[in-house]
């Protein structure tokens, strides 16, 4: 278990690595930020200095090294259109972004799980039947469309609802939160289940699959056999043997929920990392960029890493066949 | 002979699917007494399955036991309601099934199926239940007992965990167990070797057994008798020396053909001819006439039983002459 989990975050370190090149260069690709950010009134002069200033007359490969240095160091450089550090750009942003993301993943895996555990032991029945209509409404209307039919229905005709920011905040053991607050749950409700909706219809039919196939196998009907009780027999057997294809569907989602809520904080004026991505591309902000995109590689890496323990905590398998591969 | 204590009774079972009503199992009837190993063959498709399902009360939607009873030791099953079917399955009567790589959940450790088993129907410390799990799997020839106990499934053979589910069968000391092809997927050494434990533990405990299987050359060593099915209802019922020795129904017939002769190794499996005919669309009369050489116009019409002797019966307009 030890070797494996030195051997997965050596492969990380790896990753990211190869990430952060794939990423400057990529960036660098994308148009030079000196033409966008220094007016085209400015003498030749003042645009020369101004490149020097941000180290843009360097060779990329020394604009790279230089980053890595610094970005070692905790020091992931300075906006170039906020003129502050990047670091704690996203530190501002990032606690709206995870609450509107762990509140969305709470919802998806809350109500996916039962629904299609549900529809897959019940196929024929009417509540069986409706939550795969249901799944299948919410993997067909864009996120935008259905999150301003949201706000249209629950924040103007029927104003239950506040729509915009993240309403009133608290500090708790140290973590400022608008989920401490009932006002903050309020605001984060409509937008986290915007974000669930397509997550939670795709996790459903996942779900509903997966028990589908198992309820089949001989396993279950012996479970049955020996005289098992069905809650017994759902939970221990069929539910059990779901989680093994259920972790890795879930662990992406739950990636895309925390990096890629940009429409939804669009639409509902979330002040998250989402808008701020949109806005650095269009600027091209570099070290925001480069910055953004790899706390989404971590989070990836750290979510990957993290279904790949729950892989060998749940299936004995996993672990049999790691076991001859380190051998 | 003793009394029976098991019997079945003019059992169908259906399937009410969207393409129509699928008559899997069609005025089944026969009994068991203690200590006898019934043998159900006949093709794939033919409703052994099915017959088996029926009497654990496990036939799923859209599926139903539409007449007929079922009696275990003058009981009815046919009318108990989950519940109370849940109490007798594992406890009076269990079931073995084929594959014995998908009858264990991969993810338990057969200690935990074990306990399981015994858990759902009696109240027990650990360490009783331990000791009798040690010796049911002891019982049926499972070398370092404890050692198995604590595996997982996918670190012990197809056979040595077909050993472990017949184990879990015997666990609670049922009345009747039914083996749904339990050595079809082993080789032949092994299927031997089971076989054997099988048969010196229903000798042993005077339990009674139903042997499903589509190959009868499996049964002239274990059944006591064996009954013919064919797309869902039975064809020839009679001792095993009846059916293997004097076969009089000419499916039964051509089943014995086209099992591989054991003078003659490498000689050509004979496949019976033709295809079953869709459950969907049986007429009144007798369902092989289709494949039937010896087919005439009165097979059209329903066919009722015959008695050849107190143990052989058969459902044929011309059955071959002894
Ligand atoms: N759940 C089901 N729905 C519809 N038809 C079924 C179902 N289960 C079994 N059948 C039908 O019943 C017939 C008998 O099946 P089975 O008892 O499994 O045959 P076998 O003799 O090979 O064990 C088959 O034709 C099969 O199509
Ligand atoms: S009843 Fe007729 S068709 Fe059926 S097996 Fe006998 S001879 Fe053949
Ligand atoms: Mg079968």
């Amino acid at each position: 278990m030890l070797s494996f989990v030195l051997q997965r975050l050596l492969q990380s370190v790896i990753v990211v690595f190869v990430l952060s090149i794939v990423l400057f260069v990529g960036v660098w690709l994308i148009g030079n930020p000196a033409d966008i950010l220094i007016s085209s009134e400015a003498s030749e002069a003042d645009r020369l200095a101004a490149i020097a200033a941000l180290g843009l007359d360097k060779p990329l490969w020394h604009q790279y090294l230089v980053f890595l240095g610094n970005a070692a160091q905790g020091d992931w450089g300075a906006s170039f259109v906020y003129k502050e550090p990047v670091v704690s750009i996203l530190l501002q942003r990032l606690p709206a972004s995870l609450e509107l993301g762990l509140v969305a993943f709470l919802i998806a895996v809350g109500i996916s799980i039962p629904a299609g555990l549900y529809a897959g032991l019940k196929p024929e029945s009417l509540l069986g039947r409706g939550i795969m209509a249901f799944s299948l409404i919410g993997v067909s209307i864009p996120t935008f469309w259905q999150g301003m039919l949201l706000i249209v229905a629950f924040g103007i005709a029927l104003p239950i609802l506040p729509v915009g920011d993240r309403g009133q905040l608290a500090t708790h053991f140290g973590i400022t939160s608008s989920l401490w607050t009932l006002d903050g749950w309020s605001h984060v409700v409509m937008p986290a289940f915007s974000l669930a909706l397509l997550k939670m219809s795709l996790l459903m039919r996942v779900t509903r699959a997966a028990t589908m196939e198992i309820s089949c196998l001989d396993f279950v009907k012996f479970a049955y056999a020996k005289g098992v009780k069905s809650r017994k027999v759902i939970v221990g057997h069929i539910l059990r043997n779901a989680l093994v294809p259920l972790v890795t569907v879930t662990g992406i989602e739950l990636g895309n929920l925390l990096a890629y809520g940009v429409i939804t904080e669009t639409v509902f004026s979330w002040p998250g990392l989402g808008k701020l991505l949109i806005n650095s591309i269009k600027v091209l902000d570099r070290p925001l960029i480069v910055a953004q995109l790899t706390y989404t590689a971590l989070l990836f890496i750290a979510i990957n890493f993290i279904v790949d323990i729950l892989h060998t905590v749940i299936d004995p398998r996993v672990k049999s066949v790691m076991r001859r591969r380190t051998a | 002979m003793t009394e029976p204590f098991f019997q079945v009774d003019g059992l169908n079972t259906w399937f009410f699917t969207r393409q129509g009503m699928v008559k899997s199992v069609r005025d089944i009837s026969f009994d068991l007494t203690r200590g006898e190993v019934l043998g159900i063959v006949g093709e794939s498709g033919s409703g052994k399955s099915v017959t088996g399902m029926s009497i654990m009360g496990q036939i799923d939607e859209p599926g139903r036991i539409v007449s007929g009873s079922i009696t275990l030791n003058g009981e009815e099953l046919t009318t108990l309601d989950f519940e109370e079917m849940r109490r007798y399955r594992g406890r009076r009567i269990a079931m073995i099934f084929q594959n014995p790589l998908m009858t264990l959940n991969p993810l338990m450790r057969v200690r935990d199926q074990m306990y399981e088993a015994i858990g759902a129907h009696e109240d027990g410390s650990r360490r009783k239940m331990h000791d009798r799990c040690i010796e049911a799997l002891k019982a049926v020839g499972i070398p370092s007992p404890e050692e198995r106990f604590n595996a997982y499934p996918h670190e012990m053979s197809g056979g040595m965990r077909q050993r472990v589910v017949i184990a879990i069968a015997l666990l609670l000391g049922p009345d009747l167990i039914i083996a749904d092809e339990p050595t079809t997927a082993l080789d032949v050494t092994i299927q031997a070797q089971i076989i054997y434990q099988i048969r010196r533990q229903i000798d042993e405990r005077g339990l009674g057994m139903i042997w499903i299987t589509h190959d009868l050359s499996t049964l002239s060593e274990l059944a006591d008798r064996i009954m013919v099915m064919y797309a869902g209802a039975m064809m020839e019922i009679g001792t095993t020396q009846e059916i293997i020795g004097s076969a009089r129904h000419p499916y039964t017939r051509k089943l014995l053909d086209s099992v591989p002769s054991r003078n003659t190794p490498g000689e050509k499996l004979k496949q019976i001819p033709g295809n079953m005919p869709s459950l969907l669309a049986l007429g009144k009369g007798c369902p092989f006439a289709s494949r039937c050489e010896r087919a005439t116009e009165i097979c059209g019409e329903p066919v009722p039983a015959t008695q050849l002797s107190g143990t052989h019966r058969i459902w044929c307009y011309h059955p071959f002459e002894d």
